[in-house]
């Protein structure tokens, strides 16, 4: 019966205008989420606009030094950087919008090109690492929580603060140092070998997605590469969202371990493992998928730093590189479209937390 | 010592020495098993964390930017030994120097970062809850905005603004520090907020407001005294915090020129090369430096932080006793949902008093 009501909720309340007061209806919280989400891409652009802007135009920082004032002073003017900062922000304002993110002023390349070329290669790595830390840390929270104050409890506990203490990109090293220099196992750095690159490229619409890509050369060679390349970065940038599982999972299933229904289900006779593993395992979870919404945050951040430490070549990576020949405009498009990224990540983690749980509804 | 117990019983006989009710003190002697253990060895490296810093000029044995001393330059690369413990770096530093010069540079970021966003978020979330309207809305989009996004991206954008990408001298260690600040002051607003928007409806405030008491004497004797009770907790988080975004800025390259202070992160960006040729102790000793004053100030934070919780203070017999409470700790998921993302947990704490302040206006 609830299951049935829950699923016709949506049409219901996007349909007719007559329904209880009480009923928040998910249509309406979609909708209040939905348009919630451009006041803050707005804020978040406009904020990185300005505070660009306040050290100068990007062509004086990224040329400044080896043109002179006169050729400098033309391509201010050619570029626009010359006219009032107000004009300048309402086009700005409005490209993005158009979804366009300026070019970039070292290699003269649309930004939202590069965005789709190495964005791709983020979001592979990102997927991978969170395969990780759910692996890893999931499983590990509910051993911590059924031998709670245990030694098990407190190794996993200083394991997870390890996992949040270690920065990736020390993690990253360590784990060459190891596995790809002494061991020599695993591949030092990058997306794959050059041979299964080439392999890949001759593909006739390659995805950039090389997992993908890999499969489709239909060698297995290729995919056995390209999986080895990406086990380091997983792991480094995995390890640090599994810390913070960890530790959720394994606060909220002794949370739900001292719960009513929990406690009648262990006076009729259910094991502690199978109440652990059944009945306190599911509620536990949907803290998870609210916080998964401020990891992709994490995320970007670390697989800026991840994929610097491994030459993984994704939006981190050229982000760094942008940074170091001080192409603010690429930096400033790169910035703005993570802001997107995780503005539309957080409504959609939202949107899927208000299904599953509606007392988190407005 | 003497002076503090005697100016509490003046004011009121029940009352716990100051000594007892000093933040820290009174969580250890709260503390019990595991949990003690834990917050003991959290005390412990912190403390030695900043004794090291404070000592850097004597414990190091050569400067920060010392390439060369009476018996000539040091060579770059040596591996550990001799006058060298932990060997020298690529360009040539004394690697055991770096690692403990840097410990300064860490703890002076921390100071000024801490300090700077505790002013700036504690007044403009006392400000924003106490009043509300259209500024409290304003305020909570942008603080909401700000902590969505990846902090270190932020701090990238700030560091850019304040030095231009390069940093020198004391400015470097400056910047690092505004950058740091920009992305905590959401974390304290949002705190503070919601503190304050609880403590608003009490009782007390009302009858300070009957007596007459202006804004600015309710909003700082009465609110803000009790909504800094967890400000402790989220001093340790940051902290810890702060100095994973220091290493993180100077891995990227926005750290500090090696020639103005030692940064952990920058030496680890210079050892990014080495590590493919197998030189280890270039990396290693940062490093572990990173990771050791991460972790004791995150023990420290997350011991504070379980004891805040009923549910999750002392033993099960405890907590099962407890049952379902109210949740008094600041973060509900514990201290590592907070972790280098943010106060993730927070979300719940903030929540709760904002829909309360719909219900009211």
């Amino acid at each position: 019966m609830t299951s049935v009501t829950t699923r016709s909720a949506p049409p219901r309340a996007l349909g007719r205008k007559k329904r209880p007061a009480s009923d928040g209806g998910i249509g309406r919280y979609i909708l209040i989420r939905f348009l919630l989400i451009f006041p803050t891409i707005f804020i978040l652009v406009s904020m990185v606009f300005w505070l660009m802007r306040t050290t100068g135009d990007p062509i004086t920082a990224a040329l400044g030094g080896r043109l002179g004032p006169e050729q400098l002073a033309e391509r201010i003017s050619a570029a626009g950087y010359d006219r009032p900062i107000f004009v300048q922000y309402i086009e700005y304002l409005g490209q993005i919008f158009t979804g366009n993110f300026g070019t970039t002023i070292s290699t003269n390349r649309p930004v939202s090109e590069i965005l789709l070329t190495y964005g791709l290669a983020t979001l592979e790595l990102v997927f991978y690492s969170l395969l990780v830390a759910f692996i890893v840390g999931i499983p590990l929270g509910m051993v911590a929580a059924y031998w709670r104050d245990k030694s098990p409890d407190a190794f996993l506990r200083v394991f997870a603060i390890l996992c949040y203490a270690t920065p990736v990109f020390f993690s990253g090293l360590l784990f060459k140092l190891v596995f790809a220099v002494w061991l020599d196992v695993l591949p030092v750095s990058g997306r794959a070998s050059t041979g299964a690159e080439l392999q890949m490229q001759v593909l006739p619409n390659e995805t950039g997605l090389y997992t993908i890509d890999a499969i489709r050369t239909g060698d297995p060679g290729v995919l056995i590469d390209v999986l080895q390349h990406a086990v380091l970065p997983a792991l480094a940038l995995g390890l640090l969202t599994a810390g913070v599982f960890l530790r959720l999972v394994r606060t909220n299933v002794i949370g739900t371990l001292g719960t009513d229904y929990v406690d009648a289900a262990r006076s009729r006779g259910v094991s502690e493992f199978r109440l652990v593993r059944k009945h306190a395992y599911r509620p536990a979870l949907i803290p998870i998928i609210t916080v998964i919404g401020l990891q992709i945050a994490l995320l970007l951040g670390g697989a800026v730093l991840t994929e610097t430490t491994f030459e993984w070549k994704g939006l981190g990576f050229m982000l760094s590189e942008f940074l170091k020949a001080r192409d603010f405009v690429a930096v400033q498009g790169i910035v703005a479209l993570l802001a997107v990224i995780v503005a539309l990540t957080n409504f959609v983690v939202d949107i899927i937390a208000a299904l599953i749980d509606p007392r988190v509804r407005y | 010592m003497s002076a503090a117990p005697s100016a509490t019983s003046v004011s009121s006989a029940p009352k716990r020495s100051l000594w007892s009710r000093l933040p820290v003190v009174h969580q250890l002697r709260q503390s019990m098993g595991l949990q003690r253990g834990m917050l003991i060895a959290g005390l412990i490296i912190t403390t030695v964390f900043v004794l090291t810093a404070i000592f850097a000029p004597v414990l190091a044995p050569y400067g920060y930017s010392q390439l060369r001393d009476a018996d000539g330059a040091f060579g770059a690369q040596q591996p550990p030994g001799g006058s060298h413990p932990l060997g020298t770096t690529v360009s040539g530093y004394d690697v055991l120097s770096r690692v403990l010069w840097g410990a300064q540079t860490a703890l002076f970021v921390i100071i000024v970062a801490v300090v700077l966003s505790i002013f700036a978020g504690v007044f403009l979330g006392l400000v924003s809850g106490y009043f509300g309207g259209w500024f409290d809305r304003i305020m909570v989009v942008v603080s909401d905005a700000v902590y969505a996004f990846p902090s270190l991206l932020l701090a990238i954008v700030m560091s850019i603004v304040i030095s231009g990408g390069k940093s020198n001298l004391i400015g470097g260690v400056f910047a690092a520090a505004i950058s740091i600040t920009v992305v905590f002051i959401p974390q304290y607003f949002r705190v503070i907020r919601a503190e304050t928007v609880r403590i608003k409806a009490e009782a007390y405030v009302e009858s300070a407001r009957v007596l007459g008491a202006s804004n600015t004497r309710i909003m700082f004797r009465h609110v803000l005294r009790n909504a800094t009770r967890t400000l402790p907790l989220i001093f340790t988080l940051n902290a810890s915090e702060a100095i994973l975004t220091l290493a993180g800025l100077g891995f990227l390259g926005f750290g500090i020129e090696p020639t103005a202070a030692s940064e952990w992160g920058f030496d680890l960006n210079k050892a990014l090369s080495d590590v493919t040729s197998g030189i280890w102790w270039t990396s290693l000793f940062p490093g572990l430096a990173i990771v050791l004053v991460v972790l004791g100030i995150t023990l420290v934070g997350e011991s504070l932080n379980d004891l805040a919780d009923p549910r999750l203070r002392g033993r099960r017999a405890v907590a099962q006793a407890a049952g379902v409470v109210a949740q008094t700790s600041v973060v509900p998921g514990g201290t590592l949902a907070a972790g280098p993302g943010g106060l993730g947990g927070l979300e719940d704490a903030v929540t709760l008093p904002s829909d309360g302040l719909e219900a009211g206006s």
